[in-house]
């Protein structure tokens, strides 16, 4: 990509181009498009196999695509390990079973990163870990281990430490689905402050409509590896245009 | 419908349920094929233990300067045997005036390590690693000499239990290392990195041994240049690290696919290097999961150590069945060394069986995958 070119993509936070993807024969992403600007905030939905997770893996590169193109603050994703390592410390990923580091405690689960990625010293990455533990309200449980925590304890810890990468760019993946019922609000409040805050791209995939009528600015509904709808909150969810996604609707308001 | 405002209070559990009476109750008398188990159990201690302790203990000569002095109606068992040759079994044919050196550098490893279980200590990374790659040289240039004004004492008059903690120690201070590299290797998506690690692994594991040290002893020196001297110590450790390196290797690996995808996941996705994620996310909880069967091999490692026998090298037992077992004036107290034997191997790996226990507790925290 020539210079100019970088320039002009920099609004982007995140581009996708003619994205495809197969695992074997099976074909997961048909050529997925998607502008992502900077501060963006977006809810990927769409029925369980969609593919709808997949997307955001293959951002981080958890996931390789096998067509098309994935930029990222101006860069193409190739795989490059250097490349790779720098990308991640850009890109923060929260996971749905939170994935903490179960030898460590809180603390050190937060502090890990910058300190051997960033090489930040351990006072100043423990200032931040606080600072952000405070931010998602636990600030108590730092000399815990995960283990001791509940799910939405987890949860939060988990988003926090993604936060103390001090990353441009958010991935939920179903960030609430593994949790028990009650404890899904404290968690999703924390990811609405965090919007609201802006200037934090964020793509969430996530079943919670209500998380997404409040804090989208766009919602895109996926099915069978296709982006088929891609629209504002409002319009989503009152007046939807596909069969399929009005079917989707019907079936997730239902219960 | 039902409704209520009370919160019922916490009772303590019934008596019953707990106490020495409930545990005997529950523990040996539970049913009358317990009760009788129970009854012949104890019949059993009643005939072992007493003339067990009578003969080790009671009627024990611990100082005896001939063999005549053991012999006798009501005699015990004689350690004197053991006691009059007590160098030997504890060095070899190390020199007795030297016995300072291997005492200097076993108390050395001793106070190094007990700094590292100091809660405190800082640098304790450092600390391991010297005692990791500098106190072997310093262990060696004491032991062996030949340098500094110490006189040389070569490998062949090492012996005894001296011998069986070098072999053992360097065993598993390097093929634990080694073993976590190979289990690395042989998970390795480079298919070339794979191969190699699967072939050394699986080539060591179909080996007897026993093998390894003829190889490495008759067999190696064929191949070496002439006149070229490896010595037969080495030479055999080497043998038994690359042996029981296999086997680590396949019991790390069975804790490296007992961690769950989403770690490695959490730790790529932080930008965490591939070295960096194995050494502070993924080895971590893998070793840990892995202790009781680490421990197995190590404790295994530390009795196969006696197979050096069959190679002229005289560890431990070699010197007890062989050195001791031949002195004609001291001859039929076969017992009271195997006996010795068997207990010294004992403590130690009995000793690495409750440290593992112990480590496995404080590690523990309370997570579960």
């Amino acid at each position: 990509m020539s210079e100019a070119n970088k320039q002009t993509d920099q609004k982007f936070a995140l581009q996708m181009i003619n994205v495809n993807k197969w695992y074997g024969d099976f074909h997961v992403l048909k050529d997925i498009n998607l502008d992502v600007t900077q501060g963006e905030r977006i809810v990927i939905c769409g029925p369980s196999g969609s593919g709808k997770s997949t997307v955001i893996r293959c951002i981080n590169h958890l996931e390789e695509h096998q067509q098309g193109q994935i930029i990222v603050d101006g860069i193409e994703i190739t795989g490059d390990v250097k490349q790779l390592e720098k990308l991640r410390t850009d890109v923060g990923m929260c996971f749905q079973h939170f994935n903490l580091f179960p030898h460590l405690s809180i603390l050190d689960n937060l502090t890990l990163a910058p300190r051997w990625v960033k090489k930040i010293p351990k006072a100043e990455a423990e200032a931040t870990a606080m600072k952000y533990l405070e931010r998602v309200k636990i600030p108590d449980q730092a000399n815990k281990f995960p283990g001791q925590l509940s799910g939405g304890q987890q949860q939060r810890v988990a988003i926090a430490r993604s936060l103390c990468m001090d990353p441009k760019v958010m991935l939920f993946d179903e960030p609430t689905s593994a949790l028990d019922p009650e404890m899904i609000s404290e968690v999703l409040d924390v990811m609405i402050e965090l919007a609201d805050e802006g200037g934090m791209t964020m793509l969430c995939v996530t079943h919670e409509m209500g998380f997404a009528k409040q804090v989208a600015d766009r919602v895109i509904f996926m099915d069978a590896g296709q982006i088929i709808e891609e629209n504002t909150p409002n319009e989503f969810f009152n007046n939807p245009q596909s069969e399929r996604t009005q079917l989707f609707l019907s079936q997730i308001i239902a219960h | 419908m039902y409704i209520t405002d009370k919160i019922l209070p916490e009772l303590p559990a019934p008596s019953s349920s707990k106490g020495v009476l409930h545990w005997l109750k529950t523990n040996l008398f539970s049913s009358p094929v317990n009760i009788l188990i129970t009854f012949l159990g104890l019949f059993l201690i009643y005939k072992i233990v007493p003339p067990a302790i009578q003969w080790a203990f009671i009627d024990a000569t611990w100082v005896a300067d001939t063999r005549e002095e053991c012999l006798g109606e009501g005699k015990g068992a004689c350690w004197a045997y053991i006691s009059n040759r007590f160098g030997q079994v504890m060095y070899g044919f190390y020199p007795p005036e030297e016995y300072w050196r291997p005492n200097l550098a076993g108390i050395l490893l001793i106070l190094l390590t007990s700094l590292l279980f100091i809660k405190q200590m800082p640098k304790k990374v450092w600390i391991g690693a010297f005692i990791l790659l500098v106190f072997p040289f310093i262990a060696y240039f004491l032991i062996h000499g030949g340098s500094f004004g110490l006189s040389e004492v070569g490998t062949d008059k090492w012996g005894g239990l001296m011998l069986t903690l070098i072999i053992s120690l360097v065993g598993i201070a390097a093929a634990l290392p080694l073993g976590i590299i190979l289990a690395l290797g042989r998970r390795s998506t480079m298919p070339v990195v794979k191969s190699i690690c699967v072939i050394f692994i699986e080539f060591w594991r179909g080996v007897p041994l026993i093998t390894v040290l003829f190889m490495a002893s008759v067999m190696l020196p064929l191949f070496l240049p002439e006149g070229s001297d490896f010595d037969k110590l080495a030479r055999a450790m080497i043998g038994i690290i690359l042996f029981q390196a296999a086997y680590v290797a396949e019991v790390v690996r069975g804790g490296l696919q007992a961690i769950p995808k989403g770690q490695y996941e959490a730790s790529v996705a932080m930008g965490l290097s591939y070295w960096k994620s194995m050494n502070l996310i993924i080895l971590p909880q893998a070793l840990k999961l892995v202790i009781p069967g680490l421990v197995n091999t190590f404790i295994a490692l530390f009795k196969d150590t006696t197979l050096v026998l069959i190679i002229g090298l005289f560890d431990l037992l070699a010197i007890i069945e062989n050195v001791l077992g031949s002195d004609s004036s001291w001859l039929g107290f076969f017992t009271e060394g195997l006996v010795f034997a068997a207990f010294v191997f004992w403590i130690f790996c009995f000793s690495m069986s409750r440290y593992s226990m112990a480590l496995e507790r404080k590690l523990d925290t309370g997570h579960k995958h």
